[in-house]
């Protein structure tokens, strides 16, 4: 049965330092509160899955939380690069990132492994690339019955998955929808889940196409009204276009960057490096 | 409302590419200028083209342009919404998608394309890039690929950096020895021209330099040595129709 908790109680109970941990959200329903509270707790050491970091994941890169990146596509999405992102990987700033990289088929794959409990997933992917070459977690595997060589990748098995959905009934079950990405699998790969949701409701009427996880499979409930903002949340409110935008200049410095870190997160100047 | 008859090089490019997908395709499409394009091409000649976003959007209709693969607009608008497993796996992996649209960071000879570093050593890149994203399973997949990128030397190299997705690899027969199911790009589309894959060769090929535009300027403009089609053609010139539905995409205010 999932409690709920606090925003803080949330993160400060479920994501430690050295985790693994995976906040999902394919564009919609991105847990920016979240990560930002993991920023602002210091955590350091963790290793972040993601199919499609964007800006929350540059600015935990940028803060200094992060060790290694494991992942398929990481841009500000319609904007262009991640310049946190791109400064740990060339420079190692301000702590030198590890990645591990793989292509959307192979991400979904891994995550639908994880969820079912297989020690791998097979697909036909990245024949020819130079993916092959550079990440270890991509190998072959001979099909048993026509002996056709395909692709075979591990599950990911994060320690704690965040999501943020639209509501959550007081037991906790989650319900979210609209673009769903790969937030069951990612839910249902990891040993702890923590949900942020915009509102905690007595009752969940059904929506088509929604995406229900059961109180059961959830760690914890946070409640977090515009938890996903700048991103957005089907029902609630648009995505903040301008915000992504805005981002670019700020990331591109590291000090326009670390004065917005200490401004915004009233993170200390001087803490990432 | 006139349409002001001056066009720019990226609108002929769009427009180009726009008229390469046909009506009642079912189109893999990547954001800015492939969404652009596919886009524009609902609003012209193919009303019923169907456009699948990698973020599980099956049919989106949109009425203006997303700014990510993801806006709420595209799942509002769509016949289906799905999970992202479900795109890669159910409707990508087995072939049921006709057109993947693609742009690149670099592309080479063989349309190789590369969306990762820039720079010979992986670990310590000259340029960090977004990455792979959908694209290694779109080019090796869907029935066909068309790419649709800007044309400079630093983007048209004889090699590219990092292959991101396969075109026809080192020459005939690679996709074959890969087992890659889908026929790869039938055509690159730039500001300049059209290139497409020779039969025999499987290197690019100028088959159409768009209006004012000289062969010599393409070649300056690629990092190899460009063959030239013996039926060299020149690409039409942008109708009014088409100038009036891009601009009403890319500029709905009508600030231009």
């Amino acid at each position: 049965m999932a409690e709920i908790v606090s925003l803080r109680e949330g993160i400060a109970e479920l994501v430690h330092d050295g985790d693994t941990v995976a906040l999902e959200g394919f564009t919609h329903l991105i847990p920016f509160a979240a990560g930002q509270e993991i920023i602002r707790q210091g955590r350091r050491d963790l290793t972040l899955i993601r199919m499609t970091p964007d800006v929350i994941y540059d600015q935990l890169i940028g803060a200094g939380c992060v060790r290694k990146l494991v992942f398929s596509w990481g841009g500000n999405p319609g904007v262009g690069s991640l310049h946190r992102f791109r400064d740990a990987v060339q420079n190692g700033w301000p702590v030198p990132l590890e990645i591990e990289e793989h292509s959307h088929a192979g991400m979904a794959a891994r995550y639908v492994a994880g969820a079912s409990g297989l020690p791998f997933a097979v697909l036909r992917g990245y024949a020819g690339t130079d993916l092959v070459e550079h990440t270890a977690t991509i190998r072959t595997v001979t099909c048993p019955f026509t002996g056709e060589v395909l692709t075979a990748v591990p599950p990911v098995n994060p320690d704690v998955t965040v999501i943020h959905a639209q509501r959550a009934d007081r037991r906790g079950t989650v319900q979210l929808w609209g673009i769903s990405g790969v937030q069951k699998e990612a839910v249902l790969s990891a040993r702890r889940s923590l949900v942020t949701v915009e509102e905690i409701v007595d009752e969940l009427t059904p929506v088509p196409g929604a995406v229900v996880l059961p109180s059961w499979v959830v760690s914890a409930v946070a409640e977090v009204p515009g938890g996903a903002k700048p991103s957005y949340a089907q029902g609630y409110y648009d995505r903040d276009n301008a915000a992504y935008q805005d981002w670019d200049p700020i990331s591109r410095d590291r000090d326009t960057f670390t004065r917005w870190l200490a401004e915004r997160l009233g993170v200390p100047v001087g803490i990432p490096s | 409302m006139t349409v002001d008859p001056a066009w720019s090089a990226d609108e002929m490019m769009t427009i180009a590419a726009a008229r390469s997908l046909t009506d009642r395709s079912a189109c893999f499409v990547g954001i800015g200028l492939p969404s652009t394009a596919a886009n524009l091409a609902r609003r012209t000649h193919a009303p019923d083209l169907v456009l699948v976003y990698e973020s599980g959007t099956l049919g989106s209709k949109p009425d203006r342009l997303p700014l990510s693969i993801g806006d709420g607009m595209l799942a509002e608008t769509a016949d289906a919404v799905i999970s992202v497993p479900e795109v890669f796996s159910y409707w990508l992996q087995p072939g049921r998608i006709d057109v993947g649209f693609l742009s690149a960071a670099q592309i080479d000879r063989y349309a190789n394309i590369n969306t990762t570093v820039i720079g010979a050593d992986y670990h310590n890149p000259k340029v960090r890039l977004p990455g792979a994203g959908g694209a290694p399973e779109i080019a090796a997949s869907c029935r066909e690929v068309i790419v649709v990128v800007r044309q400079s030397k630093r983007t048209f190299v004889e090699r590219v950096d990092f292959v991101t997705s396969v075109g026809y690899g080192r020459g005939p027969g690679d996709r074959e020895r890969l087992g890659l199911r889908g026929r790869g790009p039938v055509r690159v589309i730039t500001d300049l021209g059209i290139l497409e894959p020779n039969s025999a060769t499987c290197a690019l090929t100028l088959v159409a330099v768009h209006p004012g535009v000289s062969v010599d300027r393409v070649r300056e403009n690629i990092g190899w040595d460009l063959a030239v089609s013996p039926h060299l053609t020149t690409t039409s010139p942008p109708t009014e129709a088409e100038l009036g539905a891009l601009r009403g995409l890319t500029d709905p205010e009508g600030v231009r």
